[in-house]
């Protein structure tokens, strides 16, 4: 694990609450965009931030992030723009952990060596990758653990008993638990099946649990982080940027407003004890 | 002719995959944690098929009395003359001697069926009811809304909406036969648009639905899978020109798309190396004008859809969109273990170009009174090319994979309006 990922979930876990891990899309809509709220935030109450690799096949996405994707391709991000902007951001803010998501195809066509190297020197955490599952660990997340970066793993309603240590195996950081079968920003997942799959996972692992998939409102954010130590959103951020787009798809001067004001409002929840 | 390895021989061709599903570093399971398990359990359940009796008993009943199967290896005289004479017109003495392999008279009217009726067996077998299919020109949604008729499941078959437009005829088909078809309206609206977003259904809906894919691609096992409930072609083509001929054939030829027909006439010669083996990619409007789905001869290697393999994308890993005049090859993939027949140089890959597949869709339907599918009619082009080059005694085979009716509005737009 990074120190910057240790330390989160320490002060996190020493102020007794979850950590709120905010997912945008690189370059959505634009990079001006996504980069000033990349800056923004942590200021917002986002913990860590998860930042969105753009892919042209999301296969494990619902409409919002394909859609966010598909923008941000359009506006010209690419692998090489997403790792500067990090490096950007790093200039700015040393202490808010940054994990790559997204797809590993355009790794793949970078090169697995010097996509580490490169991804390690711009300050990024950890990395998500949908499509490598724990039977394909020598594609990248072995080389991953190698160069000091954390490669975290998703476990799924699908993911049973027997199958959980094989998940859990060389995840680092923390592990994602996908609360529904599906596709990201579909259905609401139900909390209670939720709370004990996570109590499931911890029996297992000592590394942070955090969940998401179809967390939407405070509410749903305030429910799920109950018991867990970070709730994930994601494809409600991109649902309240795509609102604020003019009718070209172009940001507008509330476009980064409504999103911080969504990140409040969730941080608040979390906070919320009541 | 050297005599056939035995398959489980280090040196065999035909051993492939490993256990991971690799052919050499093509394949895989690249596939999100939701559905790894999936995966796993059916591996699980094919293998068992797989070596069951009962299994093959039942498959091969329900090949021969509901497919029709064996299809016929028919000499095609008068296209086998046609190659002859111009040959003769260049000074040449040569011209092959035609075979095709005729499984566009299988039911349903293309080898998507071969794959499909064994799919629904092990989905049977597996206690699913829902049956979800990918496709591109619709013959694999057809075949597999009929097999879900005949056993009374539920068929969602996702199609690309621009294919949905192009295709009409199998649209109507699929619905009369009681599919739900769900156009895809997301990327570029074509088959890989349409696998992606079957693999989201199937993402959603783990606990009841099979997923039955079209072509001997995905994840690890669906290109072995497909691969050997294809491979009946390339069995038959054995016996049955072993009748006609008393030998083997010299040469194989089939058109690729995901390469489900291909592998399936091939995959039983890999390893007689005499056989030439030629594979057909569509290089709709040429491989220089960018506009093509020849992943082999313009793409590099690679990851989607749960393998790796030969992909058309930009420098980025963006995949980009294919372009065929033929719905069925319109995909920026190929099958893993074409990837890898290529790389070892066992299969030749060549390409048509969508003028090339019109005019040998014409060709072939004056000469011998069938009209092939425009897959099928890139590997006619390159059979008129090739067999002028081969001596009379050569025998060649092309897989006849799936009939025309499809694609007659698709051929009189284009020779009405030009290319």
């Amino acid at each position: 694990m990074t120190t910057r990922l240790f330390d989160t979930f320490s002060t996190v876990a020493s102020e007794k609450r979850a950590a709120l891990v905010t997912y945008i899309m690189a370059g959505d809509p634009d990079r001006e965009t996504a980069r000033a709220l990349l800056e923004s935030l942590p200021a917002a109450g986002s913990d860590i931030i998860e930042f969105g690799m753009p892919f042209s096949d999301p296969m494990a996405d619902g409409p919002a992030i394909q859609k966010a994707g598909l923008r941000a391709l359009k506006a010209g991000q690419t692998l090489r723009k997403t790792l500067e902007d990090i490096a950007w951001f790093r200039t700015i803010n040393s202490i808010t952990p940054v994990i790559l998501m997204g797809y590993y195809n355009p790794v793949y066509v970078c090169g697995v060596e010097t996509f580490l190297n490169d991804a390690k020197k711009a300050g990024v955490d950890g990395l998500i990758i949908v499509d490598l599952p724990p039977e394909e660990d020598s594609e990248l997340c072995l080389p991953a653990l190698k160069a000091g970066l954390s490669f975290i793993r998703l476990a799924t309603p699908t993911t049973d008993e027997a199958r959980l240590p094989k998940v859990l195996s060389n995840t680092s950081g923390f592990v994602y638990y996908v609360s529904i079968n599906g596709i990201t920003g579909t259905a609401t997942p139900d909390y209670s099946l939720v709370s004990a799959a996570v109590a499931r996972i911890k029996r297992h692992t000592d590394l942070p649990v955090v969940v998401g998939f179809g967390v939407k409102t405070p509410e749903d954010a305030k429910a799920i982080s109950k018991g867990a130590e970070g709730v994930v959103v994601g494809s409600a951020l991109i649902d309240c940027l795509q609102k604020s787009l003019d009718e070209t798809g172009q940001a507008t001067p509330d476009t980064v407003k409504n999103v911080l004001d969504l990140v409040r409002s969730l941080a608040l929840a979390i906070k919320d004890k009541g | 002719m050297n005599a056939p390895l035995d398959a489980t021989s280090l040196n065999s061709l035909r051993i492939g995959p490993d256990e991971n599903g690799r052919f050499g570093i093509y394949g895989g399971r690249f596939v999100a944690e939701t559905l790894m398990p999936l995966v796993l359990e059916l591996e699980q359940a094919y293998a068992t098929a797989k070596t069951d009796p009962a299994f093959k008993a039942e498959l091969d009943g329900y090949l021969k009395t509901y497919v029709g199967r064996p299809s016929p290896l028919y000499y095609a005289e008068r296209l086998t003359a046609h190659v002859r004479a111009l040959a003769k017109a260049k000074g040449l003495s040569g011209g092959a001697k035609i075979y095709f392999k005729r499984d566009e008279l299988n039911h349903t009217g293309a080898h998507k069926v071969n794959n499909v009726t064994g799919q629904i067996m092990l989905a049977m077998r597996m206690g699913k009811k829902r049956i979800i299919a990918e496709t591109g020109a619709g013959q694999h949604g057809v075949a597999t809304a009929t097999l879900c008729a005949r056993f009374g499941l539920e068929c969602i078959v996702y199609m690309g909406a621009v294919d949905v437009e192009r295709q009409k005829p199998n649209v109507f088909r699929m619905e009369m036969l009681g599919a739900k078809v769900v156009p895809v309206q997301s990327g570029s609206r074509t088959l890989k648009d349409a696998m992606n977003e079957a693999l989201r259904d199937w993402v959603t809906n783990v606990d009841t639905t099979f997923y039955c894919i079209g072509t001997a691609a995905g994840p690890h096992p669906y290109p072995m899978m497909v691969r050997d409930f294809q491979c009946v072609i390339g069995n038959e083509v054995r016996v049955q020109m072993m009748e006609a001929e008393g030998r083997l054939p010299n040469s194989l030829i089939a058109a690729i798309g995901g390469g489900s027909n291909a592998i399936g006439l091939f995959h039983p010669f890999l390893d007689d190396r005499d056989v030439e083996i030629y594979g057909v990619e569509a290089a709709g409007r040429g491989v220089d004008s960018g506009e093509h789905a020849a992943s082999l001869t313009g793409g590099k290697p690679g990851v989607l859809h749960g393998n790796r393999t030969y992909l058309l994308m930009d420098d980025d890993g963006q995949i980009v969109d294919a372009h065929s005049i033929s719905a069925g090859l319109d995909y920026p993939g190929i099958g893993p273990e074409h990837a890898w027949l290529k790389d070892v140089g066992r299969v030749q890959y060549i390409s048509s170009t969508d003028q090339e597949a019109l005019d040998a869709f014409q060709l072939c339907s004056k000469l011998e009174g069938i009209i092939p599918a425009l897959e099928p009619a890139h590997a006619i082009a390159k059979v008129v090319e090739l067999a002028q080059l081969k001596s009379q005694d050569h025998l060649m085979v092309l897989n006849m994979c799936g009939r025309g009716d499809k694609d007659i509005f698709t051929v009189a737009e284009h020779l009405r309006g030009g290319m």
